[in-house]
């Protein structure tokens, strides 16, 4: 069942068509990319995908919902985690559920209950200033989980980090997304973490941008360890590769 | 380690200090500059001490003014920010005017305030609301104007009311702008409510240090300068602890 779906959108700016006709779609515990060199428009489709811009013409569907141009239907994630400074990672983590008009102390509550689960067990009363860029991001995540169940949107939310953090973040990633039954929409320009992580990839080329390629990737999981080493991997990465440049 | 730093460093600024006292002590004791123009640190001491009690009740007085005229200072200033933050046509308004009413000088309008509002407290609290909104207006503005952009478009997506996005995001965002601005108002306050006397009032600080001039008496004069230093110093200082006290997620020295 398709939990996210996005039917023929466009959106131009200031006269430039920027998106043409973009379809795609998000089933239930998926994790498909969205791969393309900068400017291509996943920028765009991000921010029309969580509603704060409204596309010319399309539809956006979240489990049978029209969620065209509306806010406060699916949360997103960074490459900048955007903790608030002055929060607790509870608070933090807890946010959205205030937001929504829960009662303090019973989201905080709600949201201590996955603290070990997301792997920050005793980080509850921290500021995130004291914590790494990788547990950022954690609660990040969380705060992302806690806002929407079904559905994360990721905009390269690990690029920041280095690539053995990367790597883990990764794995554990994978097993968050699992146990929690998320579907996730990751927004992209690095290859080989989109082959990682990726059931599905979408190759969006071109000005305007349009998808021009679906790729899937069939390789069943857990994925080895060192697939990234794997002459499967790097035909994947060649066509991908040669997709991309004209 | 931190901590021997930072005595060091106090340690250069001490001794600078004590060299400068040694220096002025010298010139004014051994007659450089005859001691009626410059009367020598020990001799301040000493007029500080004589009139130790005149001069307490007089801060009483100038610190009411000044705190008084603060608080209100502080919460126009925060209101009109927040107004102008809010409503861009408010902003395009009042902005220009704000920066107008800086450009007067106070000691031109602090006579029409007396002229106006008579020889009480009234003008002289006006006088030091009008000078301490000011930074308070503006560092908040700037403050809630550079709040990152991505964190409210976050909120947005979150389905966060402009409301709540100013709650939880912008005005805790704007805290840190916010103190560094009332550091600047506080010591504004003081000097403001000191000038306002000078125009004509019945007690304070300002009122003491004008009849001292006329009798000459520049030991006392030296005396009151030094105190609304330090009295200033002092309100600059219980700024930064409030500030300590009210941001407890601002990482402490040693964390850096």
């Amino acid at each position: 069942m398709s939990v996210l779906s996005i039917e023929k959108v466009s959106k131009s700016f200031e006269g430039e068509l920027i998106l043409k006709d973009v379809s795609m779609e998000l089933r239930e515990g998926e994790l498909v990319s969205v791969l393309g060199v900068s400017g291509s428009g996943k920028t765009t489709l991000f921010n029309l995908i969580s509603g704060l811009v409204k596309p010319d013409e399309g539809r956006i569907i979240l489990e049978e919902e029209d969620v065209t141009g509306r806010t406060g239907k699916v949360s997103y994630m960074l490459q900048k985690d955007l903790l608030l400074p002055h929060k607790t990672i509870l608070d933090n983590a807890a946010l959205p559920l205030v937001l929504k008009g829960m009662s303090k102390k019973d989201a905080r509550e709600k949201a201590s209950m996955l603290i070990e689960e997301f792997g920050l067990a005793g980080t509850e009363k921290k500021y995130p200033a004291q914590l790494s860029g990788g547990m950022r991001q954690r609660v990040a995540l969380l705060r992302t989980y806690l806002f929407s169940e079904k559905v994360a949107l990721l905009d390269e939310p690990f690029s920041a980090l280095d690539m053995l953090t990367k790597q883990s973040m990764h794995a554990w990633y994978l097993d968050v997304m699992q146990k929690i039954k998320l579907s996730t929409i990751f927004v992209t320009h690095d290859i080989d973490e989109a082959i990682t992580l990726s059931d599905r990839i979408y190759l969006i080329t071109g000005k305007p941008g349009t998808i021009t390629k679906e790729i899937i990737i069939d390789v069943p999981r857990p994925r080895p360890k060192d697939f990234n080493l794997t002459t499967e991997f790097l035909s994947y990465k060649k066509e991908i590769v040669s997709s991309l440049t004209p | 380690m931190k901590r021997c730093q930072s005595i060091t460093s106090k340690l250069w600024s001490v001794s600078a200090i004590a060299l400068l006292l040694v220096v002025w002590q010298i010139v004014s004791s051994t007659g450089i500059v005859e001691k009626y123009l410059l009367p020598s640190p020990t001799d301040v001491i000493k007029a500080f001490i004589e009139d130790f009690n005149i001069l307490m009740e007089n801060s009483v007085v100038t610190l009411q003014e000044a705190i008084i005229g603060l608080f209100i200072g502080v919460a126009v200033g925060f209101i009109v920010a927040v107004i102008m933050d809010r409503f861009l046509y408010m902003y395009k308004a009042v902005y220009p005017l704000i920066i107008l009413t800086q450009t007067i000088p106070t000691v031109a309008i602090a006579p029409l305030l007396v002229l106006w509002f008579g020889y009480d407290v009234a003008p002289k609290i006006i006088l030091v609301v009008l000078t301490t909104f000011f930074p308070i207006a503006v560092g908040m503005l700037n403050g809630l104007k550079s709040v990152d952009k991505d964190y409210i478009n976050l909120m947005r997506a979150m389905g966060a009311s402009s409301h709540q996005i100013f709650i939880h995001v912008k005005l805790p965002m704007t805290m840190s702008p916010f103190f560094s601005a009332l550091r600047i108002s506080a010591s504004y306050a003081v000097v403001g409510a000191v000038i306002s006397e000078w125009l004509g009032g019945f007690a304070g600080l300002g009122v003491y240090m004008t009849r001292v001039r006329k009798a000459f008496a520049f030991d006392k004069m030296f005396a009151v300068i030094f105190l609304i230093s330090i009295i200033s110093l002092l309100l600059i200082k219980l700024v930064d602890l409030l500030q300590k006290m009210c941001m407890p997620w601002e990482p402490k020295e040693a964390d850096k």
